[in-house]
């Protein structure tokens, strides 16, 4: 059984803007799988069609088998989201807003306590159960949507742009938490995010959407291992007056102590360092040029964009 | 199971909401009070001894049940509509549209906060009363189920009005506009029998005058319209509006993209 099923999923807005064009995808149970594209490509209507805010057009909906029109009770109740923009009641304590959640869901007050202590334990909110919500700091109003999204034991859990905005040390530590109830829970989790870097980090699986068509679905490493050529940013111990010529690699001076350097799939960096050695340049510190995801990305989106959307 | 669980969402949207204002009193609570206690000072013990006697009854026990009536619509009304509003606008809506909350519990849930609002408004807006006169009761079946099923119908009004609403503007033109003058001219302040036929005619096509008659006949035993027409209109009223409600929430109109 799937954890989520699209089948010809379709929408198009009041004002003739077509935003899902007969989208299929199936999300395996414990996965944990990224949905990238960029602005507008069709990933917030998706998440708000599964998730009952966004009405559709067309197409059927399961979660973990259950049809979302013939057994909401059984769909919803399966599913948690985190959605993108704080949509809780400002007025109201953290411990407040995810009790509420928990009753909309049937759950008794004493479990839904329990639940409430556990959750709010590990995302470090347990101090400020008591506190106003308006009045945390955007990561703490994020970690309060993740248990919110959590509190009565949802087996899929959604998450559109959980991380845009937070501190890399509370990022970090959300993606911690993350991958914990993905592996400990076997909570399949579907991610939207703009950092790439996170989709590289947390998905086995990747879906990318433009024009409201997913362009592309499959595992990480698979999408990654298409990647031709990775570049390299190279610093320099010494000055150097031109780009040095290293056999097979195709480089380009960025400034006097920095190197661009482009190394082939089919190349090692053991073979560029070598060549290195034998034109006498020795490297300080080196990194990625930029996110290998994002590389690939872009491509496939730019290819996408030559291709006519259809009605 | 499922009917448990449906219990448990109910509970938790009307507890929601009876939280919400009884945390604001004194927004919610203490202004109904004064406005009311003004009128029986105004109207019942300065300018009423003047009035003289309507319909057999001193001119402050005629307007009571009338006044009493007055504040449970507007605050019913009221209630609903900042409520369901405010959380579509910070959009905590979504926190019950995502679960499987039946769409009837939802609008049985923000009724249960208006209509308790407006019962607990028309309590302390009686008690006030008291302190300007003496208040006998005629009939209390008729007088609880009139005043129940009014904030019932004012409450599915609210939140017919709070789905359409789009900005804080269009949650105040009904009260003000149509709910307020309908109020008061709704026989609260005077019996419809004074008034020339014609103006009589139109007044009778008022349906908050029955609500008013209705409750008055509770409180008085004295009314200008049949207390079973009354009933009709009230609960066919609510039929009306609470299948249109429902039917809304269904479509999504107002809160679904």
């Amino acid at each position: 059984m799937k954890a989520l099923t699209l089948r010809n999923l379709s929408k198009t807005y009041k004002g003739g803007v077509t935003a899902l064009r007969q989208v299929n995808l199936d999300v395996e149970q414990g996965d944990f799988f990224g949905l990238l594209g960029p602005n507008g490509a069709g990933k917030s209507t998706i998440i708000g069609i599964v998730s009952s805010l966004v009405t559709r057009s067309g197409g059927d909906v399961r979660v973990m088998g259950y049809d979302l029109d013939t057994q909401p009770w059984e769909a919803k109740g399966l599913l948690g989201l985190v959605p993108q923009e704080f949509n809780f009641n400002h007025f109201e304590t953290v411990e407040q807003v995810v009790l509420n959640q928990a009753g909309y869901y049937g759950m008794p007050r004493r479990q839904a306590r329990e639940r409430l202590e556990r959750f709010l334990r590990e995302l470090s909110l347990w101090e400020k159960r008591r506190a106003v919500s308006r009045t945390l700091s955007g990561g703490m109003k994020r970690r309060l949507m993740i248990a919110r999204a959590l509190i009565h034991g949802p087996r899929l859990l959604i998450l559109d742009e959980p991380t845009a905005g937070v501190d890399i040390e509370v990022r970090r530590s959300m993606w911690q938490f993350l991958r914990k109830i993905n592996q400990d829970d076997g909570v399949t989790i579907i991610l939207t995010t703009h950092y790439l870097e996170e989709a590289e980090s947390l998905c086995r699986n990747i879906a990318i959407i433009d024009e409201g068509r997913i362009i592309e679905n499959t595992d990480t490493q698979s999408l990654l291992d298409r990647l031709s050529a990775q570049a390299f940013i190279l610093d320099t111990a010494a000055p150097m007056t031109a780009a040095p010529a290293l056999e097979g690699f195709r480089v380009e001076q960025l400034s006097a102590k920095q190197l661009e350097v482009e190394v082939r799939k089919e190349q090692t960096l053991s073979a560029l360092f070598a060549a290195l050695q034998r034109v006498g340049i020795e490297v300080t510190s080196m990194k990625n040029k930029s996110n290998r995801l994002e590389e690939l990305f872009i491509r496939l989106v730019e290819q996408n964009d030559g291709i006519d959307p259809g009605p | 199971m499922y009917w448990r669980r449906t219990l448990i969402a109910l509970a938790t949207i009307a507890g929601k909401e009876t939280h919400r204002y009884l945390r604001i009193w004194i927004q919610t609570l203490v202004p109904p009070a004064i406005t009311m206690a003004l009128y029986f000072v105004i109207f019942g013990n300065l300018i009423g001894p003047r009035i003289g006697p309507m319909e057999g009854y001193s001119y402050i026990d005629f307007i009571v049940p009338g006044i009493i009536m007055m504040a449970v619509i507007t605050n019913a009304y009221t209630n609903v509509v900042s409520s369901f509003f405010g959380a579509k606008f910070q959009r905590h809506i979504e926190e019950i549209m995502v679960s499987p909350t039946p769409n009837a519990v939802i609008l049985l849930g923000y009724v249960a906060g208006g209509v308790g609002r407006g019962l607990l408004i028309g309590l302390i807006v009686t008690i006030v009363s008291l302190l300007f006169t003496r208040l006998q009761i005629h009939s209390i079946p008729v007088t609880i189920s009139v005043v129940f099923l009014t904030s019932v119908l004012f409450s599915l009004g609210g939140f017919i009005n709070g789905v359409f609403a789009r900005k804080f503007d269009d949650i105040s033109i009904v009260p003000t506009f149509i709910l307020t003058p309908l109020t008061y001219l709704g026989g609260v302040f005077y019996s419809v029998s004074m008034l020339p036929d014609f103006w009589r005619g139109v007044s009778l096509l008022n349906p908050i005058l029955y609500m008013v008659d209705a409750f008055r006949y509770g409180i008085l035993g004295t009314s200008d319209i049949n207390i079973w027409l009354a009933y009709v209109l009230i609960l066919g009223f609510i039929a009306l509006l609470g299948g249109f409600s429902l039917w809304l929430l269904e479509r999504g109109i107002g809160l679904r993209g």
